[in-house]
């Protein structure tokens, strides 16, 4: 077993708030491992339809030992499920790094920057800044969509609450939130000609972090990267590339039909379909992408999106051997 | 109109030199048009913008243009609003997420852009969330008003609680000025609700007085 060293729980009420080491935004283990040079791991929660935190903490536990950073989404899909907040404050207090999503269909600015000096204080160190997929693929789709921000403007938002220590009206913070600031990239979906320009304006805006959506066409997303590193981005930004094992061609299938932004090529999709056993077959694939992503020049790490896979997580990432430079 | 919006971000590049040439006139007349004064002068001239931009880009009469920000593609007419886009979820071939029917508005912009003379620089420029207070207003108005009180530098007439917003769009606030307002706003350019909300609190304030 892969020992990772895990951070010790954070009660807010009896220590002071996390003071960022020399040199970093926040407290967050995510970022001290990205900035000493390792390769990052980061993976996605599973949220509950449930008031009970200790359903919170069972879908975390398949991913600890191997995340540097746990993703709770926010509402991901338009679909309601517990709050980001809340699991991100939950696995602070069990000693877990994680990454709070914001998406920007469900809240206003005022609830947003709100809920950024909210989290900061519950101890989470890193921000996703999303726009949201619309409400209409999700559970409720006669929703009032938001929309207030978009994920860029929202970025530039929270860059200047940390480093101006104000609201965007203005009125000054008594303690600026210690956040790393990440954002979202979908290199494989159109306009491929203008992804590279988009990241690159998030990174104006002020992200720190990238992660990004499944990549399961290695080709285009190698080509991206060479179009990151011609502008040099590689070095202003730390780009983890979303990864995820497929359980079987049908789920793939319905996957890139009906959730907005996966493309999955035909022959990942066609390999599924002749293995024996689809679900190892994903698997295997998946551990294939996490190895390619760490020969990629300029990828500083990978985000695993297990849904309904997380008990593969583990195994995933010990079998592709990235995390062999911890010891 | 759709097929007109369409047509527009084709021929973003002319649509570019008119808006330019305009400006310039406009900007001459500042002195003129602030001695009619831009209360007066502002429902007369947001019908006619409603009317002519709603016939060409589909304006949604945000009172913020940056059409020339964003490839002569409006926007507004993006259903997430999103005003530094395109989202992650265009569908193949460039449609819209949320409106598969429609083109993603955003796709035309960045497509548009690269035939402008100044269009992909400007449109790499981070934009603010939109000041939903402006709804229903003349950018024209407000462009001339910003671009005329950057010339004068009559700092007394900027209001000061807008000013975190400029400089944390500071380059926003440089190249379209009507995104980023500083200026007094005629009382006339403000929403409607907003204009309704203000005088319900002054009246509530002046029967509580009385």
């Amino acid at each position: 077993m892969i020992k990772v060293q895990q951070p010790e729980p954070y009660d807010p009420l009896s220590q002071v708030p996390l003071v960022p080491p020399p040199g970093h935004y926040s407290a967050s283990k995510l970022e001290r491992v990205l900035r000493k040079g390792l390769f990052a791991v980061t993976a996605e929660l599973n949220p509950p339809d449930s008031a009970d935190p200790r359903d919170v903490l069972k879908a975390a536990e398949p991913l600890v030992e191997v995340a540097d950073a746990i993703n709770a989404t926010d509402a991901s899909g338009a679909n309601c499920h517990m709050s980001s907040m809340a699991i991100c404050s939950l696995l602070s207090r069990a000693g877990q790094g994680s990454v709070f999503q914001i998406s920007c269909r469900d809240r206003n600015r005022i609830a947003i920057q709100g809920d950024v000096l909210g989290v900061a204080a519950l101890g989470v160190g890193n921000v996703l800044c999303l726009s949201g997929d619309g409400v209409g693929v999700g559970d409720q789709p006669g929703a009032k969509a938001v929309f207030d921000f978009d994920a860029i403007s929202l970025l530039r938002t929270l860059k200047t609450m940390r480093n101006e220590g104000v609201f965007l009206s203005g009125r000054k913070l008594t303690t600026p939130p210690n956040i790393f600031l990440g954002a979202a990239a979908n290199p494989c979906i159109q306009p491929l000609e203008w992804r590279a320009e988009r990241l690159a304006k998030k990174v104006t805006a002020g992200a720190d972090f990238i992660q990004t959506n499944y990549i399961f066409d290695v080709d285009v997303f190698e080509k991206f990267m060479e179009t990151l590193r011609k502008e040099g981005l590689h070095k202003k930004v730390f780009i983890l590339a979303g990864v995820g094992p497929l359980a079987s061609a049908k789920a793939a299938r319905w996957m890139r039909t009906n959730v907005p932004g996966i493309h999955i090529p035909d022959r990942v999709v066609d390999r599924l379909e002749k293995a024996d056993n689809p679900g190892e077959e994903g698997k295997k694939l998946c551990i294939e992408l996490v190895r390619q992503m760490r020969q990629i020049e300029g990828v500083a790490g990978v985000h695993i999106m297990a849904y309904r896979r997380e008990h593969m997580v583990n195994e995933i990432i010990e079998a592709s051997g990235v995390l062999a430079d911890r010891q | 109109m759709y097929a007109v919006r369409l047509f527009c971000t084709r021929h973003a590049r002319a649509f570019e030199s008119v808006y330019k040439g305009l400006e310039k006139v406009f900007l001459s007349l500042h002195p003129l048009l602030k001695g009619i004064g831009y209360n007066r002068l502002e429902r007369p001239v947001a019908m006619i913008e409603q009317m002519s931009k709603g016939f060409l880009f589909d304006c949604k009469m945000c009172g913020q243009c940056v059409l020339s920000s964003a490839g002569m593609s409006c926007p507004m007419n993006c259903p997430k609003n999103i005003r530094n886009g395109p989202c992650g979820g265009v569908r193949d071939g460039g449609f819209c997420e949320v409106r598969p029917e429609m083109r993603c508005v955003w796709v035309e912009a960045w497509n548009g852009a690269k035939t402008m003379q100044n269009g992909l620089e400007r449109i790499r420029v981070v934009q603010p969330p939109v000041n939903r207070e402006l709804k229903g207003s003349s950018s024209w108005l407000r462009i001339i008003r910003e671009k005329g009180a950057m010339k004068e530098a009559s700092k007394r007439q900027l209001d000061p609680a807008k000013s975190e917003l400029a400089q944390a769009f500071a380059k926003a606030r440089k190249l379209e000025p009507a995104a980023v307002p500083l200026a007094k706003e005629p009382v006339a350019a403000l929403a409607e609700q907003a204009v309704k909300e203000q005088t319900s609190v002054h009246s509530t304030q002046e029967t509580t007085s009385q």
